[in-house]
């Protein structure tokens, strides 16, 4: 039971410090949001892996890779300002996801349940974190770049669409990682909160990241506990002990 | 290498936006070493020649580079907000890792000249970028086009946003970038008398190409008229060019 817990622990971390890492990033770029709608579209993919007996991890995944194709298309190719496509896309996803959803997991699927990690989802997730981890520090100089001005990453010949396209897809497979741990309408909240509770504090960029990913982890952390010794859902103590710590961190940058 | 050979010749370029046409038909050539300024008015579409040459943009028409061209690009201005956790150090640390070299270049645009910037170097590399005023911006922004050692420059409004002694700091500083060996700079502006000063040629620019040449022959009434109306006096220092 204790090994149980301590696993768990290990794999929230893990979850809470790459998707605080990534959102990061996600902040400066100002598309906040984008994390959140995001995690919905998990919901039918969830779904869908259900009804056929897969992985609901995998079913995410493969359902957000797609969406992630398809902000990213309408956002290089299209007039249209992508964020009013991007509400009406999620909503519907939502809405089918919860159609689709066998009514036994819904409450599952929408807000986590730990106690359904397996130790192959633990694996999943360590292994799926450590390459986010990678991948975005190997990429993070030129997302940087194109944070700060575009037409100078675009005159050093960095592909800023191709780099944007990368990003949301290391975005969706944190979604994905964090379902089980969080459910869908959460794990979106795991993105941004650590990182703007960093921005608060951070004095610079490097500060900023190792803030983002520290305050993840800790969230995820503390919320297990406190979801396990108070016997609640882990999804919310998670959320909510980071939005915790975001209050704290607000009050002491206004001094 | 040929001293006067051209670095950069453009033919007929023309660029259009949704069926606007903002640049049409402009032809003009750098030559090595040269300083050229494009000068005209707002909307006149030189930052949009900036990014044609830059190849940001699609556009009609011949942009040739030297094939030995390393291309230097100064932005106007960033996207950044006061609250970016980014700093000079980290910012310039995206083309350059050795902090001897950020030094150096920093030393380059005048960080260190005196005993006051000796203090000030440490917390210019340690500030945060939207913490800067605009004329040290646009100095680190130099020094982050200089740290690859290209030999054109490209400066896009190099004053904008900057106080009057800090304008005065940037151009002795591209009058000193001048000076360096194998290096091109164009650079836009609305300064007649900085053009006169520092340009061997200048090109006039409204959507079409007024007139290209030495600012002695193309600055002249009749152009300014053509460029920004009659009301534009001339001034007696827009006669006084003088090389460097």
């Amino acid at each position: 039971m204790i090994t149980n817990l301590l696993f768990l622990l290990l794999v929230g971390a893990f979850v809470g410090a790459a998707s605080g890492y990534l959102g990061s990033f996600m902040v400066l770029k100002r598309m906040s949001l984008v994390g959140d709608a995001l995690s919905h579209v998990a919901l039918p993919g969830i779904a869908v892996a259900l009804t056929f007996g897969i992985n609901p991890m995998l079913g995410a995944l493969l359902a957000l890779s797609l969406a992630t194709f398809g902000i990213w298309y309408l956002g290089e190719h299209s007039e249209v300002y992508p964020e009013a496509l991007v509400g009406v896309f999620f909503t519907a996803s939502l809405s089918i996801g919860l159609l689709l959803t066998p009514e036994p997991e819904l409450l599952e699927a929408l807000f986590g349940d730990i106690d359904k990690v397996t130790t192959l989802d633990g694996l999943m997730v360590i292994v799926g974190a450590l390459l986010i981890f990678v991948i975005t520090k190997f990429i993070s100089k030129k997302l940087l770049l194109g944070v700060v001005s575009e037409d100078l990453a675009k005159s050093q010949k960095i592909s800023i669409k191709k780099i944007n396209l990368i990003y949301l897809l290391l975005v969706s497979l944190v979604v994905a990682l964090g379902v089980k741990f969080l459910g869908t309408l959460l794990t979106g909240a795991m993105v941004i909160i650590p990182a703007v509770t960093a921005k608060n504090l951070a004095k610079n960029i490097k500060g900023f990241h190792i803030g983002s990913s520290v305050f993840g982890a800790i969230s995820a952390i503390a919320g297990i506990l406190i979801a396990r010794f108070y016997d609640i859902s882990s999804g919310p103590a998670v959320v909510l002990t980071a939005v915790g710590i975001f209050v704290v961190s607000y009050i002491i940058r206004r001094k | 290498m040929e001293k006067k050979a051209e670095i950069l010749s453009v033919l007929d370029l023309s660029v259009e936006f949704d069926g606007h046409r903002i640049l049409k038909n402009i032809s003009f050539s750098v030559k090595r070493d040269d300083t050229l300024a494009i000068i005209g008015p707002n909307g006149a579409g030189k930052s949009v020649l900036f990014r044609a040459l830059l190849g940001l943009i699609p556009y009609a028409g011949k942009i040739e580079w030297a094939p030995d061209a390393k291309i230097g690009y100064v932005p106007q201005k960033l996207a950044v907000g006061k609250d970016l956790p980014l700093t000079v150090c980290e910012f310039l640390g995206f083309k350059e890792k050795e902090k001897v070299k950020i030094n150096e270049v920093m030393r380059s645009v005048g960080f260190l000249e005196n005993a006051e910037h000796i203090h000030n170097d440490k917390r210019v590399l340690d500030t945060r970028l939207g913490d800067l005023s605009g004329g040290e911006l646009q100095r680190v922004l130099i020094a982050y086009a200089l740290l690859d050692e290209p030999n054109i420059l490209l400066f896009d409004e190099p004053t904008a946003g900057v106080d009057v002694t800090g304008e005065e700091t940037i151009y002795e500083l591209i009058h000193k970038l001048q000076a360096k060996e194998d290096l091109t700079i164009i650079f836009i502006s609305h300064e007649l008398q900085v053009v006169n000063h520092y340009a061997n040629n200048v090109l006039c620019l409204n959507k079409e190409n007024i007139s290209f040449g030495p600012p002695m022959k193309v600055v002249n009434k009749e152009t300014l008229a053509k460029l920004y109306g009659e009301e534009v006096q001339l001034h007696e220092h827009i006669e006084g060019h003088h090389d460097h």
